[in-house]
Order: structure tokens, then C-alpha cells, then sequence
């Protein structure tokens, strides 16, 4: 199985790159689109900004690639948001996959903290991705801004709102928690993907 | 509902864990790798390596200890020590580090905050801050691991922090640390008043009660501790499990 992981100026691949190994299997980071297309599973990662991920995947048309790809696609964090339509950081449009837009949270009055840094639950799994074992466990979360709850939720967390923890449409998959960093939670969850 | 979290923190030199320790399943006992692996499965949310070599050459071995880490263990870490400038926050993230704490060299220059956030992500930079209490009440800063004053006051830096950038404030009582006999509560509920970015209480833990008060009272995100988990007198499994009777959100 040929898995990619997409190279580009946000990517936190190291650690991603370390969860595959950890289920065995070795996956390759590249920005070519000709290996983006032959691959069998492809990731998009991400730590870091929208406005300036997004501009340095238009400079190299890796947007339309990654929008044009028919094997399964798991984005994770920065990489689910920059799968919807638009995102409030940077007020940013980006690859539209999944046609929701990306709020920042707003903790006014609620005495929560921001980012939302660390452990919370995942519930309302629905079918096909995130394996059903996993409602209610623990998942890591580092993020200030979240997808609100609509069509292609595939699962839930709360905080200050529900919000959507994983999207599915069609071969697109994503999470805004970090699997890799989600210890036996995540590890279950990566190894659904690459079996799908 | 989000978790309060539970933090060994791990002194490093040359490679090796420097306190002592009384595990004897380890393999290796004093190699941080396997006792952060041991911490990850007893439940430990996150982990701290702080690296405390001086030399050159120990900041080698300190990278190559930190790709160990990223490789071999599923849960977040962040590392501290040595860290003067953006270049070393580079090095550290790109070895795998998910987070980076620095503490004398932010009191230093400021700006060091500023130039991580604005490269990495706020959520990259924790601020870590050394205090005492003086008789008159007021909370100092200290650099060089609590051995030199500074003219700021813990409240009023950890609030510039924030401003500048800092993505946690990890504030280590002095005057706690090493006591065992509970955490600074009463400046922990202050910061987390004056602050809207997690804090993480560091110094004070001996007891699962301890852990109890400074989530309830002192409004901790999270609880860091050493000394009483590498002796081996506490089990994180254990405490987590005391956490979740007193009603207090954690993940086990």
C-alpha cells in the first residue's frame, strides 16, 4: 500500500510519520502530483495558520490536486479546516470539499480557555470512519478554531459548542483532533482509515 | 468535556534521566524514553524533558533523545532547556517536539515569545515561569532555575506573555517545589483569572488530594510533578482513578 503524505509549509509529518510506522507501515512525504494521484491513501496533515497554508498550496496548485484525488483522503487538524469552504483565520477560502465554514471559538463568558488544549471526548460517531469502540474516549485536541456541526459530521466533541471532531464525504475523511498524538485512541483510528 | 491533564516532567543530562529513580521493570532505568513510555501507559497526558546540559555536545545527544521520544511514544510532549532563539525552537519541532517551554531566556528578551508564535503557533509556546513570594506577598520572577531575582512580578509577566504570544503558562511555585505539601492555589486561582490561555501548576504535589485542590480550587488545566512519580510513591493510573471519584475530569 502506497501511502502519501502531503509535504507543504504546515505539516507536523514527522509525528504523522512516526504513528504510521508504529502500525507498520511506512508512508512517503511528497508535493508531486503525479505521487499524490498514485497513491493509495493520502494524508494531509497540519499544524499552523490557514491564510498562509492555503496561499503556499495555490502558489504549487496542490488545491486543486488534493481536490481532485478518488483514493481516500484523511486531512487532520489544519488540514480538516482547510477542507471546508472558508475559514475566519485569516479569512481565508479554502479547498471547499466539505462546503461548511470554519469559526473561531468564542469563550466570552464562559471562563473556558482558548486554544482548546489537550484530552476531550468523542461522541455521536456515526458510521464508517471513526471506529463506534472509541464513543466517549479520549482524543488530543490543540486548535482556535473548529468546523460547526452539519452534514458531513462523521463525530462530535464539546467544547464552549458542539463541534464537528471528524468529517466524511465520500473518499474525503478528516479529523480536527491530532490521531498521532491520541495514544491506543488514535492508534485505532489511523489503522480504520488505512483500511478502508 | 475536556480533561484536566496530568504531566511528568523529566530532568535530562547527557541523555540519561537525572533523578533518581525506583523502577526496576525498566530496562533501562534511567533512559527517559523507556520512563516516558512508562508514564505514557500508566496514563500520563502529556510529558516534560527538560534538558539541563551545558555542554554542546549534550544538546546533540538531547535532539537525538527528543526524535526517540517522537518516534516511540503516542502522546504530546514538550522540551525545555537551552532554548535562546527561534533556530533552536526549529530544531526541537522538526526532532519531533510537539511544544517548547522556555523560561530565563523569555525574561531575557521578550520578543523571543513573539518570534515562536509568529512562526510556529501560539499553541508551540509554553512560557514557563520560576516564582517566590516574598514576605510582603508579592510574587517575583526568577531566571537560571530559580537562582537570580528579576524586577517582574509573576502576574503581571505571565499577562505579557500571554499578549506576546505564549500558548500556556506553566508557573512553578519556588517556594512549593519539592515541599510536598500541596500547590500554590491561591496565586494558580489568580492567573487563571487575569489569563485566558491554559496554566499548568507546577511544584507542591505530594499527596491525590494535592492534585484535587489545585484543579477545584486553583483552577489548574493542568498539574505537573517529578519527584513524586519517579520514586515510584505515586502511580498516575492511581491518581486518575482518585480524580475521577472526586469528580474531577480526567482521562483514564
Amino acid at each position: 500500500m502506497k501511502i502519501a503524505i502531503v509535504k507543504y509549509n504546515a505539516g507536523n509529518n514527522f509525528s504523522v510519520l512516526c504513528a504510521l510506522h508504529r502500525l507498520g507501515v511506512e508512508a512517503h512525504l511528497t508535493d508531486s502530483p503525479e505521487a499524490l494521484r498514485a497513491a493509495d491513501k493520502v494524508i494531509f496533515p497540519g499544524v499552523g495558520e490557514a491564510a498562509s497554508a492555503m496561499a503556499y498550496l495555490r502558489e504549487r496548485k496542490l488545491d486543486q490536486v488534493i481536490k481532485s484525488l478518488t483514493a481516500p483522503v484523511l486531512g487532520i487538524c489544519i488540514g480538516q479546516q482547510l477542507l471546508c469552504r472558508h475559514s475566519d483565520e485569516g479569512d481565508t477560502d479554502c479547498i471547499g470539499i466539505f462546503d461548511v465554514d470554519v469559526r473561531g471559538f468564542d469563550a466570552a463568558g464562559t471562563g473556558l480557555r482558548i486554544p482548546h488544549m489537550g484530552w476531550n471526548t468523542l461522541t455521536d460517531i456515526k458510521d464508517g470512519f471513526i471506529p463506534h469502540e472509541v464513543e466517549n474516549s479520549h482524543v488530543y485536541y490543540v486548535h482556535s478554531y473548529y468546523t460547526p456541526v452539519c452534514q458531513w459530521t462523521a463525530a462530535e466533541t464539546d467544547y464552549i459548542v458542539p463541534f464537528s471532531a471528524a468529517l466524511h464525504r465520500d473518499n474525503f475523511y478528516a479529523t480536527q483532533f491530532h490521531p498521532e498524538k491520541s495514544a491506543g485512541t488514535g492508534h485505532l483510528i489511523l489503522k480504520s482509515f488505512l483500511e478502508l | 468535556m475536556l480533561a484536566k491533564r496530568i504531566i511528568p516532567c523529566l530532568d535530562v543530562k547527557d541523555g540519561m534521566t537525572v533523578k533518581g529513580t525506583n523502577f526496576v521493570n525498566l530496562r533501562q532505568v534511567g533512559d527517559p524514553v523507556e520512563l516516558g513510555r512508562k508514564y505514557s501507559l500508566e496514563g500520563a497526558d502529556e510529558l516534560v524533558y527538560l534538558d539541563i546540559t551545558a555542554s554542546h555536545e549534550g544538546r546533540k545527544t538531547f535532539s537525538d533523545m527528543v526524535r526517540r521520544v517522537a518516534s516511540e511514544i503516542d502522546i504530546p510532549f514538550t522540551v525545555g532547556g537551552g532554548i535562546n532563539e527561534v533556530a533552536d525552537v526549529e530544531r526541537l519541532l522538526a526532532a519531533g517536539a510537539d511544544k517548547i517551554s522556555i523560561n530565563s531566556s523569555a525574561l531575557r528578551n521578550p520578543s523571543l515569545i513573539n518570534g515562536i508564535a509568529s512562526r510556529f503557533g501560539r499553541q508551540v509556546c509554553v512560557v514557563a515561569i520560576d516564582a517566590h513570594c516574598g514576605n510582603d506577598g508579592v510574587w517575583t520572577c526568577y531566571v537560571n532555575g530559580g537562582r537570580v531575582p528579576t524586577e517582574r512580578g509573576l502576574f503581571e509577566w505571565a499577562h505579557e506573555a500571554e499578549q506576546r504570544g505564549a500558548g500556556e503558562i506553566l508557573f512553578t511555585s519556588m517556594d512549593h517545589d519539592g515541599v510536598r505539601q500541596g500547590f500554590a492555589c491561591e496565586a494558580l486561582r489568580k492567573l487563571h483569572d487575569s489569563l485566558s490561555i491554559p496554566v499548568i501548576a507546577s511544584g507542591g504535589a505530594g499527596a491525590f488530594s494535592h492534585f484535587a485542590e489545585v484543579f477545584t480550587e486553583g483552577y489548574a488545566d493542568a498539574a505537573l510533578a517529578a519527584g513524586i512519580f519517579h520514586s515510584g510513591e505515586m502511580n498516575i493510573l492511581s491518581l486518575k482513578n482518585y480524580l475521577t471519584q472526586h469528580h474531577i475530569p480526567v482521562r483514564v
